[in-house]
């Protein structure tokens, strides 16, 4: 439904994007993914006709953004970065006026209204000046605009910044209900919250593409180790607890991560092919070393995309 | 259609809801309130000589010695006010950041540059109208010609369409209102006095400064002389910085 070939942007001599290329399927959550600089907000602009790319193209719904960007953006709802309300209207009078200038019937303004209200939970604000309302609740007539004309394509940059963590949590989970018979784009510098609500991720760094795929395949794919915490007691006998583990064949890296009275935490990184969480057990037991507890770490997200981002710079 | 009245009386709703547009009203008023009964007054004085004297009646007429002076200084207050009521009307939402909505719907740059000229052109049409209460109070007590005061008020309409234009255009320049509102006051402030240094000019550059000027155009306005030229001089700066805004809005896509 989208299809973003080679999108560059400049800023004067300041790349913002550069060779962008992407695909977007109908119906898919796709997220952004990025630290502070590294383009998202400008591709959003770009995608939904705001500024025009220095080079490349995009076509959405089969428009391209340049030649028919009016088809474009009757399709297409967006929430910016910076929140765009008229802080003087009320609520309901304000996303009855975005209705009208996306073109809604007359006939059917009213109704459309009310199903955004509805959909983002304004109807106890719907009389009150925007000005007045909180970030929260901003936040949502926001979203209320964006979908006010039930569009096929909703593309929200940053859409739980300056947000508490309960607004946050009321957020996440409007826009996992409203991606469910729409395609979404949403941009965020937070890792769980694209981990949540996304099925694939983008992620960008200093406007270049780093990697795409879905959290679960991005996890697996970038393992470049594996990591297994084991709690045992200390010492063993004569021999350090640290020493056993660091003797095991396939280990490569052995750290105390926390000490307790009488037992320790390591964590222990090793080949990404193979668990050597059995051969721990043994090791350990067969030293005189009690055990306590033995886990495999997942790798975060977090870790994914610092691990992405420095690897990029390298 | 239906987006530009939509642009256009969210605009105006705006204006008087704010205390913006009836500031500017009362401001105006008062202002041009005070310079009519004033020049009124020494236009009494003077005829009260004029009838004992016995001498210059044949040249005092209210056209000339009061309607004139009084649309004379209303240009100069509307050079100060009418920024005030243009700096917001898109400087204000590129500060907000309403604009890259606007800019993103599906309206087109006229409809949106249309609906902000036009309710900033229709709060002034109300604080013109509400001045002609003085030459109604002139009538109620003297026997003024009437085609002079009305050639008079379309003028002042054309020449405050025309700071209006130039206002819509310096707000589409930048996010700072106030930069938007010096700027369209100093601009119009050229152009009222340009004609100043016609005389100082060679014979062609003369020409062209006094052309160029408001006041030389307003002039015969304020005669009663209604001359097709001076109409269009005023349509045709009108049209040129309502151009230069939607060049400017397309522009702030290519540039920012
Ligand atoms: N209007 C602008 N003028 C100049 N540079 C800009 C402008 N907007 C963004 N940039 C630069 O472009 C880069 C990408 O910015 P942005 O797209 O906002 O990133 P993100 O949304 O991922 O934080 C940054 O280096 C930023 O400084
Ligand atoms: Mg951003």
């Amino acid at each position: 439904m989208i299809q973003v070939e080679d999108l560059s942007k400049f800023y004067g001599s300041v790349q913002a994007v550069s060779g962008l290329s992407f695909e977007v399927k109908k119906g898919e959550v796709l997220g952004f993914l990025g630290p502070n600089g590294a383009g998202k907000t400008t591709t959003m602009k770009m995608l939904t006709c705001y500024l025009p790319p220095s080079s490349g193209r995009a076509t959405i719904f089969g428009f391209d953004i340049m030649k028919d960007s009016m088809e474009v953006r009757k399709r297409t709802g967006y929430l910016p970065e910076k929140s765009p309300l008229y802080t003087d209207m009320r609520v309901g009078e304000y996303l009855a006026f975005v209705a009208r200038l996306r073109g809604v019937p007359g006939d059917r303004i009213s109704s459309s209204v009310e199903m955004s209200v509805e959909a983002c939970g304004l109807g106890s604000v719907f009389v009150k000046s925007i000005g007045h309302l909180s970030k929260g609740f901003q936040q949502r007539v926001g979203i209320a605009q964006a979908i006010i004309h039930d569009p096929e394509l909703l593309i929200l940059d940053e859409p739980t910044i300056g947000l508490d963590p309960k607004q946050i949590i009321d957020i996440r989970r409007l826009i996992t209900n409203l991606g469910k018979d729409r395609t979404v784009i949403l941009s965020s510098h937070i890792l769980p919250e694209v981990n949540q609500v996304c099925g694939r991720v983008i992620i960008l760094d200093k406007g270049r593409l780093v990697a795409v795929d879905t959290p679960d395949n991005l996890r697996e794919k970038l393992r470049k180790f594996r990591v297994t915490f084991v709690t045992a007691a200390s010492s063993g006998g004569n021999v350090g607890t640290q020493d056993i583990l660091g003797g095991i064949g396939g280990v490569t890296g052995v750290r105390e991560t926390a000490r307790e009275k009488d037992a320790s935490t390591f964590r222990i990184e090793s080949a990404p092919d193979r668990d050597l969480r059995n051969e721990i057990a043994v090791r350990l037991v067969s030293a005189g070393v009690p055990l306590f507890e033995l886990r495999s770490e997942e790798m975060s997200l977090e870790d994914i995309f610092i691990q992405l981002v420095t690897e990029e710079k390298n | 259609m239906r987006k530009f009245l939509a642009i256009y009386s969210r605009e105006l709703r705006y204006y008087f809801r704010s205390i913006t547009a009836y500031a500017v009203i009362s401001i105006f008023l008062v202002l041009s309130g005070y310079f009519f009964f004033s020049i009124f007054r020494f236009y009494n004085v003077l005829s009260l000589q004029a009838i004992k004297n016995n001498d210059f009646s044949g040249n005092l007429n209210l056209v000339d010695g009061v309607m004139r002076p009084v649309m004379g200084n209303i240009s100069v207050i509307l050079l100060i006010l009418l920024p005030l009521l243009t700096m917001r009307l898109i400087a204000e939402e590129k500060k907000q950041g309403t604009f890259e909505l606007l800019l993103t719907l599906p309206v087109s740059d006229p409809a949106v540059v249309a609906g902000k000229y036009l309710s900033a052109l229709t709060v002034y049409a109300v604080m013109l109208a509400a001045t002609l209460l003085y030459p109604v109070l002139l009538m109620v007590f003297a026997d003024p010609e009437i085609p002079p005061v009305l050639s008079g008020y379309l003028g002042l309409f054309l020449m405050g369409a025309s700071f209006i234009a130039i206002g819509t255009f310096f707000s589409s320049l930048t996010s700072n209102q106030l930069i938007a509102g010096v700027s369209t006051f100093g601009v119009s402030l050229l152009f009222l006095i340009i004609g100043w240094a016609a005389p100082l000019a060679g014979p062609v550059m003369s020409a062209v400064l006094s052309e160029l000027s408001f006041l030389v155009h307003f002039e015969s306005f304020s005669k009663g002389v209604i001359d097709t030229k001076d109409i269009t001089y005023y349509l045709f700066l009108t049209g040129f910085f309502i151009f230069l805004t939607l060049r400017s809005l397309e522009s702030a896509r290519w540039r920012s």
